[in-house]
């Protein structure tokens, strides 16, 4: 049992750090470019594949760096801290993880050689606003049906990876190209994008063969890990931020933490970000080294106590600066959205809740040493 | 970063699982389970025993019986004792008198009192508590005053728990009254039987007597019972209280109730809020148990750690919650707290359930209370 990173790990933090701060360390330049199409920075997104950050959790035959889960979850908590609009958690974690588990040879090598290499952006369409998208035989391959919203990133997307009914049962997976669909892209509360996709006998090709529920299912477990450790990022400067304001801010004559009320609330904050941090570091330990029920318990485990804490502390985080909190200009109100994203994109506490207390009664006690 | 224990580790562990499990009586580890109130012989009994097999005091000094364990493998025994429902040694002998004592102690003292203090020959009661000094410890009032060899004791201690089974007590006392606060104070040892020295029983919401007051009226103490210098009692007061990076949450004997919980339960378990309430506390739990893993295996140096703080704090908390989940299991069985065994038809965890509910709002207030805590978060941690 380690909870250390080693010398690699940590240079990697730093180097990531270091490039995602040079920009969005100025909250300005994170607000003007979401405030544009497609709401993150293309040039950004290049250095991040020069780095090598994009291929991170893909094999070096497929064209990423062979890295694993915990080097990835550095990278998202890096870019968390600073609220950096690429998407890396849904086109290289989500969709890109689909990929590498459901491609075929070619496919892997053609579309995550692409992704790593910064020249292509992948979405995962999931959701539906309905009824569920059908998937059908044609005479060379197949074509999709129905509408998928909301698929972040959908409208800018160049490769669309799909879920879709199977005609014989079961749940396949497809890539579609993005300008084959029909989109229609709009802006997310915490300045991401997001889109209606409507597939009308659209062309697919399928991501493995038969029904890939369980690929969806693990891939999903392992993004909201990644999730949470984004979400620690983004919690971790809420609370910086909240403890930075309380010792400047003056009223009545006197900075804000001469206020005891005031100064336990932030010690409350950083329980849950403690705990969290914790409970976190597990889970993407469990997603290096578990089996797929493994990694299902810790994620619902994780994304339970991300949830809880989530809304604790960005909630606190915006009472505790007052009415600053609520400006657009101010970074805090930012990083409650973001919080409040990351928690329903997969999911929230109590999805998870409710299917853990279905199983409470079938084990003794959690031991995370077992 | 490692998920697993080391082959090494996981080794260490079934072996303490081995011994807690065969060697210590299933008459006492039956007790800690059902939460009974363990009787003076339980607990002296079974820290012999722990101490025959080196596991009583593993974090003192080696040449008085530790063990040079890391803290990964303190907090497993810790653990591992609290999951075999076995009795934690004695904390004022094991936790805080015997460190200060190996740490500041003179050589006649160290081989008087650690070979049976770590043997529990010796059961310590703690003297720190005032009426008038709680959180607020060092306005304590408590005089001791040179008299030839002797040191002439007279005030009031009091929450001295299981005072009612005390050889001796570690005191804090003022020696220097004109000296600031925490400057003339001194750790004294007392014998509790010398003349002048009173124990009386505070009974407790729970109805049980587990605390006291202890009276001084001139009670003589021989100068050589000074621990340390003199008027430098806080600094081993400090070192006492800030010693323990490891076991400060109670984590182990938390899932292991709340565990026992899910028996209980029965077929409440079916109603979709109690089982989200007993996953809800899990979590949180795990979540607890990986931070005091996270402090445990992180530390190299040996100095406390600030995260402790999290850790009594979310540690007490939660074992607040879980003896509260088991009285609304219980029900209205939970008023039938006074039934004896042969008189009722409930079952024992049922009418335990709100004595114990009752008991553990202490947790929240001794050992600094959590408003002391969260202080110590704001300033030390987060700089406020």
């Amino acid at each position: 049992m380690d909870f250390t990173y080693d010398d690699e790990q940590r240079a990697l933090r730093e180097a990531v750090r270091g490039l995602v701060g040079s920009t969005y360390g100025d909250f300005e330049n994170r607000r003007r470019t979401v405030a544009e199409d497609p709401g993150f920075d293309d040039t950004m997104w290049k250095r991040l594949a020069e780095m090598g950050v994009l291929g991170l959790p893909f094999d070096e035959e497929d064209g990423g760096t062979g890295a694993g889960p915990i080097e990835t979850s550095i990278v998202a908590q890096e870019l968390g801290r600073v609220l950096a609009p690429e998407p890396f958690l849904t086109s290289v974690v989500l969709a890109g993880g689909l990929v590498a588990m459901a491609g075929s040879d070619e496919q892997r090598a053609e579309v995550l050689g692409a992704l790593s290499a910064g020249e292509m952006v992948l979405a995962f369409a999931h959701d539906e606003p309905g009824e569920a998208v059908l998937a059908t035989h044609a005479s060379d391959g197949w074509v999709l049906f129905g509408v998928k919203e909301p698929v972040l990133h959908g409208a800018r997307a160049d490769r669309l990876v799909v879920s879709a009914a199977l005609p014989d049962g079961g749940t396949g997976l497809f890539l579609v190209d993005g300008s084959t669909a029909t989109r229609s892209g709009y802006p997310t509360h915490d300045g991401g994008r997001a889109a209606r996709v409507t597939f009308d006998a659209t062309p697919a090709t399928a991501l493995g063969a038969g029904d890939q529920s369980a690929v969806i299912d693990l891939v999903l477990d392992g993004t909201r890990i990644m999730a949470g450790n984004e979400a620690i990022g983004a919690m971790e400067v809420a609370l910086e931020s909240t403890t930075a304001y309380l010792k400047s801010r003056k009223q009545f004559g006197v900075t804000l933490n001469t206020f005891q009320s005031l100064n336990f609330r932030a010690a409350d904050m950083y329980v849950s970000l403690e705990l969290t941090r914790s409970i976190v570091a597990w889970a993407t330990m469990v997603l290096a080294e578990g089996t797929p029920e493994e990694v299902a318990e810790a994620s619902a485990r994780a994304s339970l106590q991300v949830s809880r804490a989530g809304r604790h502390i960005g909630q606190e985080a915006i009472q505790l600066h007052g009415g600053i909190g609520m400006t657009a200009e101010y970074a805090v109100g930012s990083y409650t959205s973001r919080l409040t994203a990351l928690d329903h994109m997969f999911g929230d506490g109590n999805h998870h809740l409710r299917s853990l207390a279905g199983k409470v009664g079938g084990y003794d006690e959690v031991d995370p040493l077992a | 970063m490692q998920l697993k224990l080391s082959e090494e580790d996981a080794a260490f562990r079934q072996e303490l699982r081995t011994y807690f499990t065969t060697k210590i009586p299933q008459e006492i580890r039956d007790a800690v389970a059902a939460r009974r109130e363990l009787t003076k012989e339980q607990f002296v009994q079974s820290q012999q025993i722990l101490n025959a097999g080196g596991y009583a005091v593993p974090h003192w000094p080696q040449e008085w019986g530790g063990r040079g364990w890391s803290d990964l493998q303190r907090h497993i025994w810790h653990e591992e004792l609290q999951r075999a429902c076995v009795p934690v040694p004695l904390a004022f002998n094991a936790s805080m008198v015997g460190p200060v004592i190996a740490a500041f102690g003179s050589q006649e003292q160290k081989e008087k009192f650690l070979p049976k203090t770590a043997n529990l020959d010796i059961w310590w009661s703690q003297g720190f508590s005032e009426p008038d000094a709680g959180s607020d410890l060092a306005s304590l009032r408590t005089t001791a005053v040179r008299d030839g060899d002797d040191f002439i004791v007279n005030g009031q201690k009091t929450w001295t728990t299981l005072g009612q089974h005390g050889d001796w007590i570690f005191c804090l006392v003022r020696t220097d009254p004109d000296a600031k606060k925490q400057a003339g104070i001194s750790f004294l040892l007392i014998d509790m039987t010398t003349p002048g020295l009173e124990v009386r029983p505070i009974e407790l919401i729970d109805g049980g007597h587990e605390v006291n007051e202890v009276w001084f009226t001139d009670v003589r103490v021989p100068a050589e019972n000074l621990v340390g210098e003199l008027n430098h009692g806080w600094d081993y007061a400090k070192f006492l209280l800030g010693n323990e990076r490891v076991g400060v949450a109670p984590v182990g004997a938390t899932k292991r109730v709340l565990a026992n919980a899910k028996e209980w339960a029965g077929d409440q378990l079916s109603d979709p809020l109690v089982a989200s309430r007993i996953v809800e506390l899990e979590n949180e739990l795990l979540a607890l148990e990986l931070t005091a893993l996270r402090v445990a295996a992180n530390s190299a140096d040996g100095k406390p750690h600030p995260a402790s703080s999290v850790l009594k704090l979310k540690g007490t908390e939660l074992q607040q919650a879980v003896s509260e989940l088991v009285v609304d299991l219980a029900g209205p069985a939970s008023l039938a707290s006074g039934a004896p065994d042969d008189a009722t038809d409930l079952d024992f965890w049922t009418r335990r359930a709100t004595p114990a509910y009752l008991n553990l709002r202490k947790a929240s207030i001794y050992g600094g209370s959590n408003e002391i805590q969260r202080q110590i978060i704001s300033r030390t941690i987060l700089g406020l």
